[in-house]
């Protein structure tokens, strides 16, 4: 077997039992953590499939920012772990069966000698010189160009709606809205009454020199 | 000597993990959404392998833009568990029953 070879098992066993520890785990955490784990193996995978750029991408976009997000997520919310877990193993024959069942009709499609796979052979060899990433630049922004600006609108209406939905009023804030202000009249504010003239009490010089001082 | 086969059969089997989960977490929203992470991820394998074994790009600016919609969707998804979150104190699926759907 081949240094690749041994590289993919290994990888694909650490990807399958992070992937089962994921839904499996008792503690939301621990399920985020062993998600880290998948997604840090399947960059490694991708890397034998030689896309270094979605490689490098997936550790830095999932494991970097999504996953770091889960976990705040996670921490941030008091969640009674016991009553989520209720009906878990009542659960579990069927989803067993069903997971099973998937996976066994895929196998058995993907692995069929009519399903022709085999006719794909070894992938050609990489050229020298060539990068990946310079081809991936190339066609994002010519041929996919449209689409990448979709890509970034897509990001922006995500960071609005996120902010649009968690952001709330704070009860302590001194902020006064502008229109307000201007549209508020002298009569709101301003009353003067009509009063009797007084006269002031004569002030004593010698406490208004102890004031000074 | 690693195939096309290898690498579609490692995505079905983690595709069928993540159903699995979604069948044994169904009041658990946020395992939910990392059930459906890990089924993107699973889709994401097929693309790049065969990206790779036709020797044609394509593919992979595809696993791009997935991950730009998964990111944006995982964004929302957190946003809106922690508005439901605070509005109701908890997040099981089976309490959301508000909009009577």
């Amino acid at each position: 077997m081949s240094f690749s070879a041994v590289l993919f098992y290994i990888l694909s066993a650490i990807l399958l039992v992070s992937a089962f520890r994921v839904v499996t785990a008792k503690n939301p955490v621990h399920a985020a953590l062993f998600l880290v784990l998948a997604f840090f193996t399947s960059a490694g995978h991708w890397l034998l499939l030689e896309a270094e750029f979605l490689a490098i991408a997936l550790v830095l976009v999932y494991v970097g920012a999504v996953m770091v997000l889960f976990l705040f997520v996670v921490m941030m919310i008091d969640i009674n772990i016991e009553k989520l877990r209720a009906g878990f193993w009542r659960h579990f024959p069927v989803a067993a069966t069903v997971g099973i069942v998937m996976m066994a009709e895929m196998i058995l499609i993907i692995a069929s000698p009519e399903a022709g796979l085999d006719s794909f052979g070894q992938a050609a060899p990489a050229v020298a010189g060539v990068s990946n990433v310079k081809q991936l630049g190339l066609q994002i922004y010519t041929t996919y160009l449209y689409p990448f600006e979709l890509a970034a609108v897509v990001l922006l209406l995500a960071i609005v709606a996120a902010i649009a939905l968690t952001m709330r009023k704070r009860k302590d804030t001194k902020f006064i809205d502008p229109a307000v202000q201007i549209a508020v009249r002298r009569e709101d504010r301003v009353r003067v009454l009509k009063m009797d003239v007084e006269k002031a009490p004569a002030k004593d010089a010698g406490s208004s020199e102890q004031q000074q001082a | 000597m690693i195939t096309l086969t290898h690498f579609l059969v490692l995505a079905a089997v983690l595709f069928a993990i993540s159903v699995m989960g979604i069948f044994l977490n169904r009041k658990n929203v946020i395992i939910l959404l990392m059930a459906i992470e890990l089924m993107l991820l699973a889709v994401n394998f097929n693309f790049i392998a065969f990206s790779h074994y036709l020797s044609d790009t394509a593919g992979q600016i595809f696993v791009f833009f997935i991950l730009t919609v998964a990111a944006a969707e995982s964004a929302i998804g957190l946003a809106i568990l922690v508005v439901l979150f605070r509005n109701l104190n908890t997040i099981d699926v089976e309490d959301l029953g508000s909009l009577k759907g």
